[in-house]
């Protein structure tokens, strides 16, 4: 081996090395993440979404210690699947929690979804698909009213 | 079966991806192994009908590239906020549900921004309103209005930047008249 | 330098999966559970990618994703059955 590509070898290991220890101290985070916040639902933001980075950088490490272009996209779209199903299967842990009342509300500074599913619940039941689908102009906050634009379909769906 | 027929211009973003997919997994670019590839995706295609996702009909590469960096900033950024609320904060920490409601009223652009914004931690998103494509969205360490005002800006804005890159030309000009408003 | 990195990410996914296996066994509710070993698997995918960083070769990368989908299917299922449990005790 000669001397230059020593050292850029030298120059991407330090790259890699530094990578994998954030990636793994990313684990860690969630762990931490899960140990010390009070409820489910900020447990759930300590726990997947580091992760997504943590990959990434294990990734990248492992892209540049191989040292072969063919080796990348893979790599890519194993981050991607992960970028695909991580938000999927948070929302519908994070929805269940919500639903199954796993909020304590004294940890929350508002709740502006709670007004909504009352005034549905009142209004028609509990409908267990789309329990925010009602018409928004019998939204509670003025807020809400405020910021639709008003396009085709707003309200009439 | 009464199943719409599909276009090939709307299934080819499709067809090329599953192509990519299949490359990459062989981990060979070759012609032929790309070939064989479009024949199974053509095939899985046909034979797998989903309704196919209603792609706005541009996307502007100038504009997702530096997109894409933003996110990928935002993510990093946000990962150490969040290590760094759990180790300081802890059981202590006080969040919200906020409701945003954004401008767009596709499928694909709710989704995507849902996505995004589930993927930047410190935020995620809790229920979906489709008929008036309202996120609802749970952030953490939301303590006062200004921070939901902050975190709805936000979501907005992220919005805005898809918007932006894949949008279809009415919401795009809605999008310019507001800002210019 | 490898062996080095090797031990320092070794020790702190370990101290990872220990946080995890805790939150399993204390989690109050079910769903927390799932949250904890949810993290677990995407610690196990951690140390795989390590694995094959150091040792540089891809055969875990299937692994990894198999991996991945199981954790996603894994609680979108339990989130699913959750919530339609505690809907059907709310109504009766």
């Amino acid at each position: 081996m000669n001397p230059e590509t020593l050292l850029g070898d030298t120059v991407i290991d330090a790259v890699s090395a530094v990578f994998m220890v954030v990636g793994a101290l990313m684990s860690l985070g969630a762990a931490i993440g899960l140990l010390r916040f009070p409820d489910l639902m900020s447990r759930m933001h300590a726990a997947t979404k580091p992760q997504v980075l943590g990959l990434f950088l294990l990734l990248f490490a492992l892209g540049l210690q191989l040292r072969t272009w063919w080796a990348w996209p893979v790599l890519v779209v194993a981050w991607l699947f992960q970028l695909l199903t991580v938000p999927v299967s948070a929302h519908m842990v994070g929805r269940a929690g919500y639903r199954t009342k796993h909020l304590h509300p004294e940890l929350l500074s508002s709740d502006e979804l709670e007004a909504v599913v009352q005034q549905a619940a009142g209004k028609r039941g509990f409908d267990d698909e789309n329990p925010a689908g009602f018409n928004p102009d019998d939204a509670g906050s003025p807020d809400r009213r405020g910021r639709l634009d008003g396009g085709p379909g707003a309200g009439s769906a | 079966m009464s199943r719409k027929r599909v276009s090939l211009r709307q299934e080819l973003p499709l067809l090329v991806w599953l192509v990519i997919v299949w490359g990459a997994l062989w981990q060979n670019f070759s012609p032929g192994n790309l070939l064989f590839g479009a024949l199974i995706a053509v095939v899985v295609a046909r034979l797998f009908y989903l309704p196919p996702v209603e792609l706005g009909g541009r996307f502007n590469v100038l504009r997702a590239v530096p997109f894409a960096f933003i996110f990928l900033a935002k993510v990093v950024a946000a990962s150490f906020q969040v290590l760094s609320l759990a180790v300081v904060r802890g059981p202590l920490v006080i969040s919200a549900v906020v409701a945003v409601p954004l401008r767009s009223h596709s499928d694909l652009l709710v989704t995507a921004t849902g996505h995004v914004i589930s993927l930047i931690p410190g935020s995620l998103v809790v229920e979906v309103d489709r008929s008036t494509s309202t996120l609802y969205i749970h952030g953490v360490n939301i303590r006062s209005p200004e921070d939901a005002a902050k975190l709805r800006q936000e979501v907005r804005d992220t919005e805005a930047g898809l918007i932006r890159i894949m949008g279809t030309k009415d919401e795009l000009s809605a999008l310019k008249q507001e800002v210019g408003a | 330098m490898m062996q080095l990195v090797l031990t320092v990410t070794a020790v702190v996914l370990s101290l990872a999966a220990a946080g995890a296996i805790i939150r399993i066994a204390i989690g109050p509710s079910l769903l927390d559970r799932v949250l904890a070993a949810d993290v677990l698997l995407a610690i196990f995918g951690a140390a795989l990618c390590i694995d094959m960083a150091v040792n540089r070769h891809l055969n875990n990368l299937m692994l990894l994703v198999a991996l991945s989908i199981i954790g996603f299917v894994g609680s979108v299922t339990v989130a699913r059955f959750v919530a339609d449990r505690r809907e059907s005790v709310r109504e009766s």
